[in-house]
């Protein structure tokens, strides 16, 4: 009898699943090396002008938007996820443990299309915000949340915010308490505890959310298309609108192969951030 | 030990916070709620008269119920392979060595940071370029892509918390292989088999980027239904849809909470 029974069963369906990825992938390069023909679905002869066109200001004016939003959807998702995961892991009550637990985690089971739209109603010129503040008499006319990067990074937040208070959670609830509690015996104060120990032992937590958060926004279509409504104009949307509108999938696909160079070139400097952190800390 | 005003005032703070955040996190779901029995046929706030109206339009069109069967059909589909595939591969993973292992782990896990659209537009090119018609199995194996990494890694930390020593004693009594598998190994494993199979099927059902790329009219998935609605239609239907949508999710949420304690499956205890 072999000495790996089942393994040629149970490889071979991710095998499958595997060709069929590195396939996928291998379409978007060659189609990003082939030339557009417009009015047909075909590509031409192969080139490297997708690349070329790539430089217009539309295209760098995207990514750089892309940037900014995933720039500030990390940084406010981090400063609100955490206290939710600190409360989260350090609440007394498992009742209230769950709450909170099942409160965040809601909204990744919602999709996005559920999620945005229902921030739509929240954020428009006669949405929920805009009626409140007028009723208040704090403003006379509506704030613009619509159509703007403020609007598309408050419901990115509310996107990225269960995988964060999951990631920063499961940081949180492996320190060893007793850490703490050593800290609190000589002489530290709460806040003292939570900066010295706390918060620096928690900081691979963070720094694995905040780059999944980033991937994550990055990745967003549905958000910034139906609440940036076009004059927020990301690399996904951008993708879509080359591809269904001009039917320039050559170009479409190049797009798509430097966004996705672009998301693993950052990820990489996460990480090698995180190993320098933890190589400090064990200092 | 007795508390000093700064504790006070930190307890005080953090409830305020705490209960700020849930409120944001609640908050568009509350309002679409609103929304929903609004009986004008523009969004505002506040509604000046109520009904069921959008409600009873959710049955008149006929795109939400045919994305449901599709949505439902693709979830399904798609999960079971993904299960079947996953879980394999995660056992596989677990056990055996051999070459190519790391790149065939490498490629399987690649769909955690390749974005939806990209996988979306990969997969359109290809069925084009092998001249595949747009079916259902195409939407089904883009969504196995996008949630096979999620069913490998719950199985996978199911078999790393796994006591070989059932196995090993099976073994010794003479169980053959196969025999161990069934009788031994699948069912120990079976928590993380539900669990992972689960969140395939909630991920797949909610997947709207990467579908829209390969989706046509009759293999629209709900999400693109709900998408395509609110680009032609500005009345609250698609609140009362999301309201349903909301608690049916939820329920599911909760009931699997009941079963399996979220807390242990997420790894946040």
């Amino acid at each position: 009898m072999s000495k790996r029974p089942f393994l040629g069963w149970f490889a071979s369906p991710s095998i499958l699943i595997a060709v069929a990825i590195a396939a996928s992938f291998l379409a978007i390069v060659q189609y990003s090396l082939r030339a557009y023909v417009p009015g047909s679905l075909d590509p031409g002869g192969y080139t490297l002008d997708n690349f070329t066109t790539l430089w217009k200001a539309v295209y760098g004016q995207a990514f750089l938007t892309t940037v900014l939003l995933c720039f500030w959807t990390a940084l406010f998702t981090l400063l609100i996820g955490y206290p939710l995961a600190y409360a989260m892991v350090r609440a007394k009550s498992a009742a209230l443990r769950s709450a909170i637990l099942l409160i965040s985690l809601t909204p990744l089971f919602l999709g996005e299309i559920v999620r945005t739209y229902s921030w739509m109603i929240v954020l428009g010129n006669r949405g929920f915000v805009n009626a409140v503040l007028m009723q208040l008499g704090l403003i006379d006319r509506p704030i613009s949340f619509m159509f703007t990067m403020t609007g598309v990074v408050i419901a990115l937040v509310h996107f990225t915010l269960p995988i964060v208070v999951v990631m920063v959670a499961a940081a949180l609830s492996h320190i060893d308490r007793n850490l703490e509690r050593a800290a609190t015996s000589l002489g530290a104060g709460r806040i003292r505890n939570f900066l010295t120990v706390t918060l620096p032992l928690s900081i691979p937590g963070i720094v694995a959310a905040t780059s999944t958060a980033f991937a994550w926004t990055f990745s967003a279509f549905a958000t910034p298309q139906m609440i940036g409504g076009g004059k927020v104009q990301t690399i996904s949307t951008l993708v879509y609108q080359v591809g269904f509108a001009s039917f320039n999938f050559p170009l479409a696909a190049s797009l798509s192969l430097v966004g996705l160079l672009f998301t693993i070139a950052v990820l990489t400097l996460f990480n090698t951030g995180i190993r320098r952190l933890e190589q400090i800390g064990a200092h | 030990m007795k508390k000093t005003l700064l504790d006070h005032v930190l307890d005080w703070s953090g409830r305020i916070v705490l209960t700020a955040i849930l409120g944001f996190v609640l908050l568009p779901f509350v309002v679409v709620a609103i929304a929903s029995f609004n009986d004008g046929a523009i969004l505002s706030f506040p509604p000046k008269a109520w009904s069921l109206r959008w409600y009873a339009n959710i049955f008149e069109y006929r795109d939400f119920g045919e994305g449901l069967v599709n949505s439902l059909k693709v979830a399904g589909l798609g999960a079971t392979i993904a299960l079947i595939a996953g879980a394999g591969f995660a056992y596989v993973l677990d056990r055996y060595d051999f070459a190519l292992k790391g790149v065939l782990n490498g490629v399987l896990m690649s769909p955690l940071i390749i974005p939806n659209f990209t996988i979306g537009l990969g997969l359109l090119i290809l069925s084009a370029a092998a001249a595949l018609p747009r079916s259902l199995w195409l939407v089904v194996t883009v969504h196995v892509i996008i949630v096979l990494p999620f069913v490998v890694r719950s199985v996978y930390v199911s078999l790393r918390n796994f006591e070989r020593r059932y196995e090993q004693a099976a073994e010794s009594l003479g169980g053959t292989p196969g025999h161990v598998l069934l009788t031994i190994t699948l069912p120990l494993l079976l928590p993380g088999l539900v669990s992972g199979a689960l969140f395939a099927a909630i991920l797949s059902f909610n997947e709207f980027t990467a579908s829209l790329f390969v989706v046509n009219q009759s293999t629209q998935t709900l999400p693109v239904a709900m998408y395509n609605y609110v680009r032609e239609y500005a009345d609250p239907t698609l609140a009362a849809v999301s309201v349903l949508y909301v608690l049916v999710v939820a329920g599911a949420l909760l009931l699997v909470h009941k079963i399996f304690r979220l807390e242990k499956v997420l790894n946040v205890e």
